[in-house]
């Protein structure tokens, strides 16, 4: 029962790539037309071979064989056609299936929060991008077309057996039969190791992503060694599970290849033993012969074909996990819109937990509530690990609230499009991303269509004019396929970009944290003009920061526990003095010296 | 141009000499990878000749039943059906079994040399320089790792004993052909002749695509490996259509040289069936005159006609091999490129032992530039006696960060040497140089895992007590018993669930418990709160007290525990004094530290 239940699981899985394959399904089901016609081309030669055979043996004229001759020739050639048609007609429909699941998944992956990407390592997601959709590819321009193709020349090809010999037929069929269930059994116990197999090889491309990505720490440690002996065990373990894998297809392939040539034997026994009792021409025996090696590929095929199907069920099972993953933060059914955006942002009671955290923890935020008029700006003070940072992913949507609500001019921001909410707001993190872009195209990302003079005044502001004198100025690209920049340069960038794109609502998430006192004074002043016109929360550690603000939110055990002047909270609020002062740091530093 | 190492790799097409130079070097990957493998491929070579062979008597056995078995037996002698039947039966279980024998050996060897290239690859980035990574890019680096090493698995997998197995079966169908029937074998050979124009014509056009493949599947790489890990900006700045028009366009390149390279082979394949489906018509129509003249029995003419269609079989699957291997040929090109770089800092084959070290570190007329020419520290000397705590402050663009980055020997010096304990660091090996030097840079990577590993980073197989005794003294024990599973918590992907600040106090503390003679830290401060940096500040007496340091620092704070500062201003020392008397004095530092006072209130 569960084995049924496994095997129905099996088809079901497979069956749900069939969507993406509409296009492409009428070429695929012509192709195993092609293909069962190919085969069924190369089964009806044995039948003139046998005429030519008999023809011969009685001694007939060559006249007689001529026309069996070239009807061998003609199949002959229209099996090359058949199979160049299969080709023609398979293979590009199978290419455009896999850019069109790439496609979805890199939709799909854009799609789902933040969160899910904390989860998920990118190496597991890089495999199923690119090992797991040439898979299916492969599968279902080869693979399915020629499982079925070959499936049903086998079925025929018995009959035809049958046909020149009942009793051959029978034998060769009884000798036969096991090998379905063999295939059945490799069919449940492959599905394992090879599922096993790919997640292995998806923490390899993880361990890659990381090795790289993590290389300054690696070198700065001298861990190269170690990090690589690590990788080195991971592979050792996908070798392992590699080799079970070929040990069962070893398996499988040794019955495969056995059973059918015992059958013939049997069978060439028998037959002559009919020939010799008048039952059998020669010419019938040698077709039957014939037809056995005509269906040795197919029955042959049917081990690595079979071994191909689980792989590629495995794939679409890995696929469809990224794909069946709920969305979560996701665009309301009926989005309301704001036209003019005068910029309050309120936090009512918001609460936030991650979804992976243990049930004995507490919410990280636990009733939030804070107000920024139009205008204002406010600094988040609070220590490392309060979530500060949460709370203003919060605001854009990075991540859902799970109580409370955010709203922006009275408006829910669940009820907004996410492009339209993101609009309104714009981010800078303290680790600034850039893209594989120009300087131009990174910091008008948020709005392209701003003009030259937006740029350079965002430039300004953020004090990246080193930006002009980078080897192509402002088309020099940066990012990952570009020109490095050093971490100052790049939060100024990040910052600038942020400011380009002319939000109503700013959110800075402790941007100047790389700069020195100079160039963050002067950024400082500069950003003073546009926050007067702007909302803004920023994340401060600093007292110099929190300058920029008109009022200070104090957080403290996922709740906003002060909110007010700087110089206020400074007199009145010892939690607020111990995080945000430095007078006793710089009182130790005297002592020291 | 210049092919080396990686450079113009996304070149398609190349002149003569290129494309030599490219072969040969990827000739030469290719056979070191087979060298210590070398003799397992000849057992395995064996047992493939053996089943081969045997496979090959198969339809000869046939000709004998229906030559003579069948007489025979018609005339009621059976013991020949028998003896052969027997022997048919026989052979073929042998021949079966030597197969599934030679695919789990095989498997073995095959895997065996993944492991070996993958070990290889791997270690041989991590050695290669950062300048290296700077410009080559992650993306390209996994791509090289996942993609490529792919295809030369897939060559591995199904190519090489397919190919092995081919080739011999033509051989042996050849010998048989020619031992049973010269006639038929002569019409074979004829066939040779559309046969070669048909394979080169197909040769010639695939290895380009194949190159285009490569680089069309790498690009699609880099662009899915930077939308992924910059997946907040991404979502925060709407880049996601802009992204998706762009992944399109790169799923459509790939697609469209894909498709093209298995549409060739969709031409050849078919091909080949023609050649042979003619030639066996040829042979049947040739060979049914002569049994008709009473010149061949009936028995030969089926097993020749058997021989004949089979011929070709093995070509299907040497194109196919073929066709892997132009793959795997285009991934070795662009591996054997990676390894072709070398190291810009190479460790010393006759390396100086340092033993002990006590952190003095020497700058003997340094000169700095990048491989783009751009001179960033001009020639200067500069000494820093063993435990000294060296403050370097200057704008952003002084060369305060090279300077580190040369002490830490990410770069090498274009002139000059820098000396610890009085040894140049080029003749150090890696282990005793980061033995010794330690940095800590804003840049707080983590790896998956947990947080004890991550701490243990700095020292492995560090103990549990001396991983938290060095969260301690760091101050980051509160918030890391603090997490859900305390010090066994998993920081997940690129420490998305712990915060900046936190991520840098997990990364002071992998450096405290690495222990090192010269600690370097690179605004490794500056995401930390005040009481976090407090407690740092806190921490750093203690942990800098008996060694070197260097510390790079915006916030000034920190360079009141130096004992000397070292102002920068376009690479050059500008100052060089204790903190108290460049504050009392007025130069820059003076300025800038009076600046630094007023923010903090």
């Amino acid at each position: 029962m569960a084995e049924t239940d496994a095997k129905r699981g099996a088809m079901r899985t497979l069956l749900r790539i069939f969507p993406y394959t509409k296009k492409a399904l009428p070429r695929i089901v012509l192709g195993m037309v092609a293909a069962l016609a190919a085969h069924m081309l190369a089964l009806s030669i044995p039948n003139f071979l046998r005429g030519i055979v008999d023809a011969v043996g009685a001694q007939g004229s060559v006249e007689s064989i001529i026309p069996l001759v070239l009807w061998v020739l003609g199949l002959g050639v229209l099996e090359a056609l058949m199979v160049l048609a299969r080709r023609w007609l398979v293979l590009t429909p199978g290419t455009h299936v896999e850019a069109n699941l790439r496609r979805t998944l890199y939709a799909k992956l854009q799609n789902l929060p933040v969160a899910f990407h904390d989860r998920w390592p990118s190496g597991q997601l890089l495999s199923r991008a690119t090992q797991d959709l040439s898979l299916i590819r492969r599968w279902l321009s080869f693979g399915l077309v020629l499982l079925v193709a070959n499936g049903i020349t086998i079925i025929v090809g018995l009959a035809v057996l049958y046909s020149y010999s009942w009793i051959l037929g029978s034998i060769f069929l009884v000798i036969v039969a096991p090998l379905w269930i063999i295939g059945f059994n490799f069919e449940k116990n492959y599905h394992i190791t090879a599922r096993k197999s790919q997640d292995q090889a998806g923490d390899l491309a993880t361990s890659v992503e990381q090795s790289v990505h993590g290389i300054r720490v690696l070198k700065a440690f001298g861990r190269g060694g170690f990090i690589t002996e690590k990788f080195a065990k991971d592979a050792a373990e996908l070798r392992k599970t590699e080799l079970v894998k070929a040990r069962m297809v070893a398996g499988l392939w040794w019955y495969l290849s056995v059973i059918p040539e015992l059958a013939l034997g049997v069978s060439l026994f028998v037959g002559v033993w009919l020939v010799q009792n008048d039952q059998l021409t020669i010419g019938g025996l040698a077709a039957f012969i014939f037809t056995t090696r005509v269906l040795h590929w197919p029955m042959d095929s049917i081990g690595f074909l079979l071994s191909m199907t689980i792989d590629a069920q495995t794939a679409v099972e890995r696929f469809f996990e990224v794909l069946d993953e709920p969305v979560g933060i996701d665009d309301p059914n009926k989005p309301r819109k704001v036209d003019k955006v005068e910029g309050r942002l309120v936090f009512e009671d918001v609460h936030f937990r991650y979804q992976d955290a243990p049930d004995s923890e507490p919410d990280l935020l636990r009733g939030v509530n804070l107000e920024l008029l139009p205008g204002e700006s406010v600094a988040l003070i609070g220590v490392t690990g309060c979530g500060k940072t949460t709370l203003t992913a919060l605001a854009t949507r990075l991540y859902e609230v799970t109580g409370g609500s955010i709203k922006i001019d009275g408006i829910d921001i669940r009820d907004l499009n996410r492009e339209e909410l993101r609009s309104h707001i714009a981010m800078a993190f303290e680790d600034a991303t850039l893209f594989s872009a120009s300087v131009r195209e990174n910091v008008l990302l948020g709005n392209p269509n701003a003009s030259e003079e937006d740029l350079h005044e965002a430039l300004a502001i953020a004090q990246a004019q080193f930006a002009y004198d980078l080897p192509d100025g402002l088309d020099t690209r940066i990012g990952e396929e570009g020109l490095s920049l050093s971490g100052g340069q790049r939060q100024r960038l990040a910052l600038a970009r942020a400011v380009a794109a002319k939000p109503a609502i700013l959110v800075l998430d402790d941007p100047l944290s790389a700069l020195d006192v100079d160039t963050e004074a002067m950024v400082e002043d500069a950003l003073r003009t546009v926050l007067k016109a702007t909302t803004a929360l920023i994340v401060a550690h600093r007292p110099s920061t929190v300058q920029l603000a008109d009022r200070v939110a104090l957080m403290q055990d996922g709740k906003i526990t002060a909110f007010g002047k700087h110089s206020e909270l400074l007199a009145t609020n010892d939690h607020y003095r111990f995080v945000i002062s430095s007078l006793d740091a710089a009182g130790e530093l005297i002592e020291v010296n | 141009m210049s092919m080396h190492g990686v450079q113009n790799e996304e070149k398609i097409e190349l002149n003569k000499e290129e494309q030599k130079a490219i072969r040969a070097r990827s000739m030469r990957l290719l056979g070191s990878i087979i060298r210590p493998v070398r003799n397992r491929l000849w057992v395995s070579l064996a047992l493939v000749i053996g089943a081969q062979s045997l496979r090959v008597s198969l339809p000869a056995l046939i000709a004998v039943i229906i030559d003579k078995s069948l007489p025979q037996a018609v005339n009621g002698d059976f013991t020949s059906l028998w003896t052969v039947v027997g022997t048919y039966v026989a052979a073929a279980i042998l021949s079966s079994a030597l197969i599934a024998t030679f695919v789990r050996f095989a498997a073995r060897i095959n895997q065996d040399i993944m492991l070996g290239l993958r070990r290889r690859i791997f270690a041989h980035t991590q050695k290669l320089s950062v300048e290296f990574h700077e410009t080559y890019t992650s993306g390209r680096v996994i791509s090289r790792q996942t993609n490529d090493l792919d295809s030369i698995m897939e060559l591995l997998n199904s190519g090489g004993n397919e190919m092995i197995a081919g080739l011999l079966y033509m051989v042996f169908t050849a010998i048989a052909l020619i031992w049973l029937d010269l006639t038929s074998f002569g019409i074979v050979l004829v066939s040779f002749i559309p046969l070669w124009f048909l394979t080169r014509w197909f040769q010639k056009q695939t290895r380009l695509n194949y190159r285009k493949t490569r680089v069309a599947s790498a690009k699609l790489i880099v662009h899915f490996v930077e939308t992924m890990t910059g997946i907040r900006a991404v979502k925060a700045f709407r880049k996601e259509k802009a992204n998706q028009d762009k992944y399109a366009e790169l799923v459509e390149d790939y697609r469209y040289v894909n498709g093209k390279v298995i549409q060739l082979f969709g031409i050849f394949d078919p091909g080949l069936i023609l050649i042979g489906r003619i030639t066996a018509s040829v042979v049947l129509l040739i060979g049914g005159i002569r049994v008709l003249e009473g010149n061949l029995t009936v028995g030969v003419l089926l097993s020749c006609v058997v021989y004949v269609s089979s011929f070709y079989d093995p070509m299907e699957q040497l194109a196919m091999f073929y066709n892997s291997f132009q793959s795997a040929n285009s991934g070795l090109e662009k591996i054997s490129g990676v390894l072709e770089e070398n190291p810009s800092v190479a460790e010393p084959a006759d390396p100086t032992k340092l033993d002990a070290p006590k952190g003095h570190i020497e700058f003997d007329d340094v000169q700095f530039s990048y491989s783009n020419g751009k001179e960033v520290l001009p020639k200067f000397s500069l000494d820093i006696p063993a435990g000294q705590t060296i403050a370097l402050v200057g704008t952003t663009g002084a060369g305060k960060s090279t300077l580190a980055k040369l002490i830490s020997r990410f770069y090498d010096p274009i002139e000059g040497q820098v000396r610890l304990d009085g040894v140049d660091l080029r003749r150090l090996t890696d282990e005793d140089l980061r033995r010794a030097v330690v940095m800590v840079t804003q840049e707080a990577y983590l790896f998956s895992g947990s947080v004890a590993d991550n701490i243990a980073l700095g020292k492995p197989g560090a103990s549990m007590a001396e991983i938290e005794s060095a969260a301690r003294a760091v101050g980051a024990h509160e918030f890391i018993s603090a997490l859900p599973d305390g010090y066994d918590t998993d920081v997940n992907k690129r420490g998305g669930r712990v915060s900046a600040g936190q991520r840098q106090l997990i990364s002071f503390a992998r450096a405290f418990i690495a222990d090192p003679a010269v600690l370097i830290l690179d605004e490794a401060t500056a995401s930390l709160d005040i009481p976090s940096e407090r407690l740092v500040q806190h921490g750093l007496k203690t942990l800098l007290a008996d060694r070197t340091a260097v510390i790079i620092a915006h916030r000034l704070s920190t360079v009141s525990i130096a004992d000397r500062v070292l102002v920068m201003e376009h690479g050059r020392v500008i100052e060089d004094d204790a903190p108290a008397t460049l504050i009392a004095g007025t130069g820059k530092f003076a300025k800038m530290h009076k600046a630094w006072r007023e923010s903090l209130v």
